[in-house]
């Protein structure tokens, strides 16, 4: 037979429980609409992408022109 | 043995417990005047940003609360107003306050340093640290004018949410923050005028019990007269506008008459009707700062409507 104690501890502990989930659901919910707000509103972005970035380099003859 | 884990049960804390950790009720203050500074700044900023940026700030100031909490779990263990805490009362103990200050302290910062830009962060840094070690952990205990200093903690949260707008500070910004540091020191020594007894026990020098009464009836005149330029100035920036010079003037005339009113009493007459006119001064003070900030948020209002302003 289980044992089956509903003790209002319990209760306790799950209201600490589900606050804390729900508080990190709505913070990883928080940095996802963030995310797409700076990407949306950041102009022009430049990501690494293992070759040399164009803007970092010496001007040219070719992109002077 | 089992009474001992049954009375351990018994204060176990629950989500509530924790949330009380962070002062709620500061934390509503925080964010009406973080608010009122980022609507009335002239840059507009993307509604998700700015309803990240606000959520850091009053993340930040909760830690703030964790972290005061943690430290004078003593003293709140005294005052009546204090001893009902999670701390003092056992549901959270003090090294837990510690950890989920230091915590929500770090991240309130980081993410919104990230949120919005770099000197917004470094002012909520600033005004953690001001309020957990400068005021907390120096002032409190050690000098009477300690809710003098200690009132710039409270008053950074409108320069903060302008730096959210704007990336820097100004006059404006300024006169948010001397407003409501002008402001504290009426405002808590008109509470302290008749909440007498709780600081004497918790050894917590206050101007009434070190300098006597009638100074700090001095006091409270003094610094009114003082507070008011600076709410009637903001008046003539560029956040100000006919609406707020208009409740500007109203609420100071009566906030002076309020102050000139408890200043002339000696303690014979407050003790007489119960501290009537020192009462009436502490309410006032709330409703006072309450409505210049949304006087400030009205004349933002107008403004996006091409009205108000100057």
């Amino acid at each position: 037979m289980a044992i089956r104690a509903e003790h209002e501890i319990h209760k306790r502990r799950f209201s600490r429980n589900l606050g804390v989930g729900l508080a990190l659901a709505a913070f990883v919910g928080l940095i996802f609409a963030l995310s797409v707000v700076k990407v949306q509103t950041g102009g022009l972005l430049e990501g690494y992408d293992h070759q040399p970035r164009t803007s970092m380099l010496p001007p040219t003859e070719e992109s002077s022109e | 043995m089992s009474d001992t884990h049954v009375s351990d049960f018994d204060r176990e804390a629950g989500f509530g417990d924790y949330f009380a950790l962070l002062k709620p009720r500061v934390m509503s203050l925080v964010i009406f005047t973080a608010l009122v500074g980022l609507v009335a700044a002239p840059v507009s900023v993307h509604p998700v940003v700015a309803l990240s940026s606000i959520l850091f700030i009053a993340i930040g100031a909760g830690a703030s609360g964790a972290l005061n909490m943690w430290w004078d779990a003593d003293i709140d263990a005294v005052m009546k107003r204090t001893v009902k805490r999670p701390v003092p009362s056992g549901r959270v103990h003090a090294d837990e306050a510690l950890a989920i200050g230091v915590a929500l302290s770090g991240l309130s910062v980081v993410m919104l340093a990230l949120a919005a830009n770099i000197l917004a962060g470094a002012l909520l840094a600033f005004t953690i640290f001001f309020y957990a070690v400068i005021y907390t952990m120096i002032l409190k205990r050690w000098t009477p004018q300690n809710i003098v200093i200690g009132g710039a903690a409270g008053a950074f949260p409108p320069m903060i949410g302008w730096a959210v707008a704007t990336g820097g500070i100004s006059v404006e910004s300024v006169l948010m923050f001397a407003l409501t540091f002008m402001w504290t020191p009426p405002h808590f020594w008109a509470l302290a005028l008749f909440m007498k007894g709780d600081y004497d026990k918790a050894n917590v020098p206050m101007l009434t019990v070190t300098h006597g009464r009638r100074v700090t009836r001095n006091h409270v005149l003094g610094y009114t007269l003082a507070l008011v330029p600076v709410a009637m100035g903001i008046g003539f920036t560029s956040i100000g506008g006919y609406v707020y010079l208009a409740v500007a003037t109203v609420l100071n005339m009566l906030f002076l008459k309020g102050a000139f009113d408890v200043w002339r009493r000696d303690e014979a007459a407050a003790e007489a009707d119960g501290y009537k006119v020192e009462k009436a001064l502490f309410r006032l003070s709330l409703s006072y700062l309450f409505l210049h900030f949304a006087a400030i948020l009205v004349e933002a209002t107008l403004r996006s409507f091409g009205l108000g302003g100057w």
